[in-house]
């Protein structure tokens, strides 16, 4: 039978072992748009990791910015690049 | 080679480095300012959240330095992408090629945008209760108008309605402050709420000015991240 204090600890390295796997795919992955994605994962994680430690309050930060709006301004940023870029490639071949 | 081993030898390093910590995590017993934080935050604030008596009010200045950081960085975001767009007018989405949004994304954002805005007010009129407060509430109305955003591309946001906010917010949480330091007699500092009423632990009217205090921040950090979030879309145009 498992007390509180064990089944806390197993719920936490599970998490943590998930955001180092999310965070290492992140920095591994050749397609930005996975970065950026996972990126937000792992800020969804630690949210979770957060709650479990009975911190709601730092859990709905990341939460909300981390995993939300971060993701956004990284994605707004994304296209804003891709827009450029097509801008420069069709400046190229004319 | 050499540069991931010793990348790797860094990570050993810094969670050897870092496992204390993280072995002891839960089981330390609360410093002396946290214990006195804990016990005396709801008699002497009336504050059943213990964080939000300590953000509002015996930390009050540093968050009032949180939301100043804040509306630089909004200051900075604006400035720098209002200047480089100034250029050019705006495009419609048709011109640009871009694709309409799908009906359910529009019909999910017609449902969800205003529950979510009546969730960050709840989230923030209730941060003296419940966890959660100003900026948590803030994000949360930021999110709302960001699904509006992505549902409708041509959709605009009423810029000066939201500078008028933001302004006003930021303001009336200074003036405040000072109200704090003025009338609550010999003990009173900045950002003291006890100017009126404690009220019963428990209530929504409790507490004295920190209800008041958070929906002022949580309009500031709403309106302010709004504008970054507009602000990015434009430029991302």
């Amino acid at each position: 039978m498992l007390d509180g204090r064990t089944t806390l600890d197993l719920v936490i390295g599970f998490l943590g072992l998930l955001m180092i796997l999310a965070a290492l795919w992140s920095v591994l992955s050749k397609r930005l748009l996975s970065s950026v994605l996972l990126s937000g994962a792992v800020s969804l994680l630690a949210s979770l990791v957060f709650l479990a430690l009975g911190a709601p309050d730092v859990a709905m930060t990341e939460a909300a910015i981390g995993s939300a709006l971060t993701t956004m301004v990284f994605l707004y940023s994304l296209s804003r690049m891709k827009v450029e870029q097509d801008a420069h490639e069709d400046g190229g071949a004319s | 080679m050499m540069k991931k081993v010793l990348l790797l030898a860094a990570i050993a390093l810094l969670a050897f480095a870092l496992w204390p910590f993280v072995r002891d995590v839960g089981l330390a017993e609360p410093g002396e300012l946290a214990t006195a934080y804990l016990e005396r935050g709801p008699a002497e604030l009336g504050t059943a959240n213990v964080v939000t008596s300590i953000v509002v009010s015996y930390r009050g200045f540093d968050t009032l330095g949180e939301v100043t950081v804040l509306f630089t960085a909004t200051a900075g975001v604006g400035g720098l992408l209002a200047r480089r767009k100034s250029g050019h007018g705006r495009k419609k989405a048709a011109e640009r090629g871009a694709t309409d949004a799908s009906e359910i994304l529009k019909t999910a954002s017609r449902l969800l945008s205003p529950l979510l805005v009546l969730f960050g007010v709840y989230i923030f009129l209730h941060g003296h209760l419940t966890p959660g407060g100003g900026f948590q509430g803030g994000v949360i109305i930021a999110t709302a108008v960001l699904i509006g955003l992505l549902a409708d591309p041509e959709a605009g946001l009423a810029h000066g309605v939201m500078h008028l906010v933001e302004g006003l917010s930021g303001f009336a949480y200074v003036a405040l402050g000072a109200v704090g330091l003025w009338f609550t007699g010999v003990q009173a500092g900045f950002l003291d709420p006890r100017f009126l009423p404690l009220g019963e632990l428990g209530r929504l009217a409790s507490a004295g000015a920190i209800p008041i205090i958070y929906s002022l921040v949580g309009l500031k950090v709403g309106a302010e991240l709004t504008g970054i979030l507009d602000a990015m879309k434009e430029d991302a145009e």
